[in-house]
């Protein structure tokens, strides 16, 4: 039984082919980057994958059940996270609360319970607090906790966005650009962080990005992407000097 | 008991305190003022619950619904068919004779005001199901569609709700106990399910449904339970308010109680607990006190003839003005807590 | 229209009727005008308040939450209403009918309403008359453009705010149109017509999926046909009438939420 498969997927919006024959194999704890120049169909993979958008063709596996289709509180619950390019965060929650929300899919008591305060609710309510104050001191945002998520720097809220996709105990991460944006320090750090969670949580990582420095140095294994076709996949040394990837990017990419 | 621990202690102690404050004002009233002031502090509370389940939806579930009167409506004419007497009932259905078994039914007011809520939120239920399969303007017609079409039924099926000629005769059950009781209740339970687990689910999807589902949330099951919570107790609320007026029709669940409910939660802040109830309050006073605007009156040798309809003018004008000015309203999301009260005593002391 | 532009459903559409039946009654009752002429300028003085109330009450909130903007359209509904009632009085008044839209035809055996003749003529002619300008005028096609994209379209250097007043001016002279034959019809008016009118007209839109004039035109014919249908045939019923709408935009919505006509959008 794989860990993760898809396989054959496509997606036609009308006439346009936006994602052609994607298959990809994911194991545990790989980090695979899927990258492509703008428009190439990449966060509509993420969007298939996470139950956002019902494939035209092809199907996805995850540790051996058909998720082609399902719903996407399900599909996390399964265990698979994402975050969003544009960060979709909840703006007038606080910090804290955000990354609360992550576990409210796991909440065993019901809403009676909630309400009266019976002990059960207590105590996954604490222990959900500790869990995500735990979570926010790894991604050092525990100063911040009681500020609004709006209010936040760009690169916190990043940060945070990973973080609320953590407290939904996930197996696979899906990161839609972690990096725009950055400088490069800023991007520096974020190679560190995503390396430690990904052994601190044991996580397989499925990144989109367009930063390349970040992709080759953080990535085993890549994907190209071309107006929704795959034209080439492989370790990044051999992804570097592929002739049809420079040239859709039209220009080298920078070396590590 | 550390610090914090203790603080939360002692904000407890000034909730109980602010109630047992309620309690003996009420009793204070209850004896001392005349019957015009407690009517008008029976349909205050009435509001209150009103508008914290109205703003339980709207406000921070983020699901703009426009027909809270049916299920007011649907309250009132249940618990009402429950209270009335069967002889009562003989009498009033002159047209069509009403049904059974409704026609030998006779309970006491609370069991039938539970079983009020419990059809108002059945009817929720049942409603979820179409209402929340679109978003935005559409979900806001589509309720406003319901809140009609319960009315119309109401005037049209003549051996259950006696159609156009309503109900009469109801018992007067409903007092400042029961009023402000339910309203307690009701804040006691919006504010618990707010501030946990669920209400932080609510607010997620409010602030983006997309991200939420992402994130786990059955959006869907969220949205109904907002839904279902807030026809509860606007269903208590109908019976209530049927109870205290003593005869319900059709009429009195048209979109204009909608709106009011709307001036109310807008004004209050959509979003806040605290705001509603202030809002509910200060609007209840407030359009009392307008309806003098609305009588003749005389200043001196003038006088002044009583323009019908002014108070609405007013409100409609306050509603439009606060969208354009301060569409936070009074306290936007915020809510009252003891800690910010006390923080912003001391800090006045410390001036001092 | 109003809506496929600034994305607001105009609550008052309804009540812009309303009023524009009023401005019609005053011309012809109170200063004696030549019915023709009333009614030309009551279409005028409508599309007027139609301008005066985007400037007024939905231009500040166009950028504001949705939510926002349609609470004040009830806002601006609720007032439209209960001025009239202030203003006019509640108690509904006659309306004029012309002679010539009294007489009865006799054709295949049935009689038929003069009046009942025209509107459908009427209602043609002014569709007709917003297909062309929509479709083969420059205004119309800005119109269409700020629809679509109203930024990409302040970059283009069309005035943007023009547009819309536009849009209101011409939806609220419809609206004045229709509410003038309707008058005609039942033939009296009173300060709350406008609102059953006002909420089936949305209920036709979004049936006929909103932003789209030709879904709505298909919801308005499909409305009114299967009303008068309802009422035919199962008579017992007719009390039910006004809740039909309702229902009938329930159950489309049930199957097809973005309405029979609409177009779908993602997430």
């Amino acid at each position: 039984m794989s860990f993760f498969k898809a396989e054959h997927l496509t997606m036609k919006f009308g006439g346009l082919m936006a994602v052609s024959d994607l298959s990809l194999t994911v194991k545990e704890g790989d980090l695979i980057g899927l990258i492509g120049p703008n428009g190439a169909g990449k966060t509509t993979v993420f969007n298939m994958i996470t139950g956002r958008l019902l494939p035209t063709e092809g199907k996805i596996y995850f540790r051996g059940k058909d998720i082609t289709g399902t719903q996407s509180h399900l599909i996390n619950a399964a265990g698979i996270a994402r975050t969003f390019q544009n960060i979709r965060l909840f703006n007038d929650l606080t910090v804290l609360e955000n990354t609360m929300v992550g576990y409210h899919g796991h909440l065993r008591s019901s809403l009676w319970e909630a309400i009266f305060r019976l002990p059960r609710y207590k105590s996954e309510e604490k222990k959900m607090r500790t869990m995500a104050r735990e979570i926010l001191i790894e991604v050092r945002l525990d100063n911040v906790a009681d500020e609004k998520a709006g209010t936040l720097a760009y690169g916190q809220q990043r940060k945070l966005e990973i973080a609320r996709a953590l407290a939904t105990n996930p197996r696979v991460l899906l990161l839609d650009e972690p990096v725009a944006g950055m400088n490069p320090r800023e991007t520096g750090d974020m190679m560190d962080f995503i390396n430690s969670i990904r052994e601190a949580y044991g996580l397989a990582i499925i990144l989109i990005e367009h930063d390349m420095r970040f992709v080759m140095g953080l990535c085993e294994h890549l994907i190209v992407l071309d107006h929704g076709v795959t034209i080439a996949t492989g370790i990044p040394a051999e992804i570097q000097n592929n002739p049809q990837v420079i040239e859709a990017y039209l220009g080298e990419p920078e070396s590590a | 008991m550390s610090d914090q621990h203790r603080r939360e202690w002692i904000y407890k102690l000034y909730t109980y305190g602010v109630l047992a404050g309620l309690f003996t004002f009420l009793l204070q009233v209850q004896n001392q003022a005349d019957e015009y002031q407690i009517r008008i502090l029976n349909v205050s509370a009435i509001f209150v619950t009103l508008a914290v389940s109205y703003n339980l939806i709207n406000g921070v579930a983020g699901q703009f619904s426009l027909g809270p009167n049916a299920f007011m409506a649907v309250g009132a004419y249940t618990t009402a068919l429950l209270t009335i007497s069967p002889a009562e009932k003989e009498l009033s259905f002159i047209i069509e004779p009403i049904i059974w078994p409704i026609s030998v039914l006779h309970l006491p007011f609370l069991p039938s005001l539970l079983i009020g809520g419990v059809f108002a939120a059945l009817l929720g239920f049942v409603m979820a199901f179409p209402v929340f399969r679109v978003r935005g303007d559409y979900l806001a017609i589509v309720t406003l569609g319901f809140g009609e079409v319960v009315r119309v039924v109401a005037n049209n099926a003549q051996s259950i709700t006696n159609g156009p000629l309503g109900l009469k005769g109801l018992p007067e059950y409903t007092n400042l106990w029961w009023s402000c009781g339910v309203a307690v209740f009701t804040v006691f339970c919006v504010t618990r399910l707010v501030k946990s687990s669920f209400g932080r689910a609510m607010q997620a999807i409010r602030e983006d449904e997309v991200a939420a589902a992402a994130m786990g949330i059955n959006v869907f099951r969220h949205k109904m339970l907002a839904f279902v919570v807030h026809a509860f107790f606007a269903g208590l609320a109908g019976g209530l308010m049927a109870h205290l007026i003593t005869t319900i029709s059709p009429t009195l669940f048209s979109f204009f109680l909608t709106f009011n409910l709307l001036v109310i939660i807008v004004i209050g802040g959509l979003g806040s607990m605290t705001g509603s109830i202030i809002a509910a309050v200060i609007i209840t006073y407030a359009g009392e006190w307008l309806r003098a605007v609305e009588e003749p009156m005389a200043i001196g040798p003038v006088n002044i003839p009583g323009i019908p309809g002014m108070r609405m003018v007013v409100f409609s004008i306050m509603l439009i003005l606060v969208m354009i000015f301060a569409r936070q309203g009074l306290m936007g999301r915020r809510e009252f807590s003891w800690e910010w009260f006390c923080g912003f005593l001391k800090i006045g002391k410390r001036r001092g | 229209m109003v809506y496929g532009i600034i994305r607001l459903i105009n609550f008052a559409h309804g009540d812009i009727l309303m009023i524009s039946t009023y401005f019609a009654y005053f011309g012809i009752s109170v200063y004696a005008l030549p019915w023709w002429l009333s009614v030309i300028m009551a279409i005028l003085l409508t599309a007027l308040l139609g301008i005066l109330i985007d400037l007024g009450a939905y231009r500040p909130v166009r950028h504001a939450p949705r939510i926002s903007a349609l609470i004040t359209a009830i806002g601006v509904s609720f007032l439209l209403e209960n001025l009239g009632i202030v203003v006019f009085g509640g108690r509904p008044r006659a309306f004029y009918r012309p002679d010539f839209l009294n007489k009865t035809y006799e054709m295949l055996g049935v009689h038929i309403f003069s009046l009942s003749i025209w509107v459908p003529v009427v209602t043609a002619l002014l569709l007709a008359l917003v297909f062309l300008l929509l479709y083969r005028t420059r205004v119309g096609a800005a119109m269409r453009a700020v629809a679509k994209d109203m930024e990409m379209v302040q970059l283009m250097g069309i005035d943007v705010n023009r547009v819309i007043s536009l849009t209101f001016a011409v939806g609220s002279a419809l609206a004045a149109a229709g509410g003038i034959m309707w008058a005609m019809k039942y033939p009296q008016i009173n300060p709350l017509m406008g609102i059953i009118p006002g909420l089936k007209a949305f209920v036709a839109a979004v049936i006929g999926g909103i932003g789209n004039i030709h879904g709505a035109v298909l919801g308005g014919l499909l409305l009114g046909i299967t009303e008068i249908l309802l009422v035919a045939f199962l008579p017992s019923l007719a009390g039910y009438r006004d809740a039909f709408a309702f229902i009938l935009l329930i159950l489309i919505l049930l199957f097809k939420p973005t309405g029979l006509a609409g177009k779908d959008t993602i997430g």
